[in-house]
């Protein structure tokens, strides 16, 4: 009986243990989403006036360029896939991953071969192990990506699709004929929602002209000059163009990160919390049963010896 | 006196915003100075380079880009750069450092020559 109280309250102590470490957790993500929201607003002028600029050299140059042409028949399809490095974040990776699957499946019936470039930990170790073939992989900074990430994640993907798939990437790899991300939306603090764009060959995004942030006033664009020739800066803006989209698709996955682990976090306290309060209850009616129980023997034996006595007089 | 508006965007923040009277860069074709009332333009800066921002009162304001662009409008004049530094957060004795230890014409010693020009120092 006393052993049941014991086993019991060790029970509280652990899951208390856990709902500790939980606790914590939600706590830091709460306070890294704030930073990662500031971190994409801190991002936004700069796409917004690249954007700008494109929009601009768009109406002056010929557009001819490997990074907005459709390839005939597309063979190799690249698809980049943003995921975290660690877990406990709910159902965040299993979402994109899913949203991966499905854009393979369709990109396969239409006879493309989609090859996979992962960012994250947690994506990788999906693919390894199911033992998929990965075209190359970045780990170490879903929480907190700088440019430079991008940029090397940029390199190599942007490199591989100009090669196009019977050329060779600068990673000795046959090359890609599209380019997709699949990356995770920031929507709210409660939801976020895996998403595939496709980033190359490039649809420029037009900016919103009417929102606050957005620059430049509506009506017929200036005639601009260019230093040098527009085709030539077109050749410069538009591989900087698919960094800074890259840049913001991490981003945004790292905010959703951090809102999704707050989620998980919080319910797994809330769980935990519940486990502690239904444990304790037991602990404490096992032991108050044990008390009585002692208890009424005590009572009991104080009774029998008592009678015992007045029948020897 | 006549005055623009003149922003500074690097990839990761905006880095700088006011009003200025003109602006000095080296673009792709040489050094070009951009005053208010300039005609549109959209031209490539040269790596290894810095700009300048020459403010109201006539002070300057340096700044090393790292492999940007320079787009004028109406509005305003703004740079673009993947990374850039203002003068004062410019580390010098680290990007002389760097400057003398990257070999010739790689992409960290023409980083450390923008900063270093920006922050007025001689190579």
């Amino acid at each position: 009986m006393s052993a049941q109280v014991r086993i019991l309250q060790q029970r509280v102590r652990s899951v208390k243990m856990i709902q500790k470490s939980t606790k914590a957790m939600e706590m830091i993500a709460t306070s890294r989403i704030a930073k990662a929201q500031a971190k994409v607003r801190a991002a936004r002028p700069y796409s917004i006036q690249m954007t700008d600029a494109l929009t601009a050299l768009a109406s002056s140059s010929s557009l001819d360029h490997p990074l907005l042409n459709e390839r005939p028949n597309p063979g190799r399809v690249g698809i980049l896939l943003i995921t975290s490095d660690r877990g406990l974040c709910g159902g965040y990776n299993a979402n994109v991953i899913k949203a991966t699957e499905e854009l393979s499946a369709l990109l396969r019936s239409q006879g493309k071969t989609p090859v996979l470039y992962i960012i994250g930990r947690k994506g990788m170790s999906y693919y390894t192990f199911r033992q998929r073939a990965v075209e190359a992989n970045w780990t170490g900074f879903s929480e907190k990506p700088t440019f430079a990430d991008a940029e090397n994640a940029a390199e190599l993907v942007v490199g591989a699709f100009m090669a196009g798939s019977e050329g060779v990437g600068p990673d000795g790899q046959p090359g890609i004929d599209e380019l997709h991300v699949v990356s995770t939306r920031f929507q709210s603090m409660i939801s976020q929602t895996a998403q595939a764009s496709r980033v190359a060959p490039l649809e420029v995004e037009y900016v919103d002209s009417d929102s606050p942030t957005a620059s430049g006033s509506s009506g017929p664009l200036p005639a601009y000059e260019y230093e040098p020739s527009p085709d030539v800066l077109l050749d410069a803006l538009l591989p900087k163009y698919v960094n800074t989209r890259i840049f913001a698709a991490l981003l945004d996955s790292a905010a959703s990160e951090s809102a999704a682990r707050r989620q998980a976090c919080k319910s797994a306290t809330d769980n935990a919390n519940e486990i502690i309060k239904k444990l304790s209850r037991q602990a404490n009616q096992a032991r108050q049963a044990l008390i009585t129980q002692e208890l009424s023997e005590i009572v009991g034996g104080a009774g029998a010896l008592a009678a015992a006595g007045s029948e020897e007089e | 006196m006549a005055e623009m508006r003149v922003e500074l965007v690097a990839i990761e923040r905006e880095i700088w915003s006011g009003v200025a009277k003109s602006v000095i860069a080296r673009t792709v074709e040489g050094d070009i100075g951009v005053l208010p009332g300039h005609a549109p333009l959209l031209a490539q800066l040269k790596e290894g380079f810095s700009a300048r921002i020459i403010l109201q009162d006539g002070s300057e304001l340096g700044v090393a880009v790292h492999g940007g662009f320079l787009s004028v409008t109406k509005e305003k004049v703004s740079i673009l750069a993947e990374d850039a530094q203002l003068a004062d957060e410019i580390d010098v004795n680290q990007a002389r450092a760097a400057f003398n230890a990257a070999e010739e014409d790689s992409d960290e010693s023409l980083r450390a020559r923008a900063q270093l020009l920006a922050a007025g120092q001689s190579l």
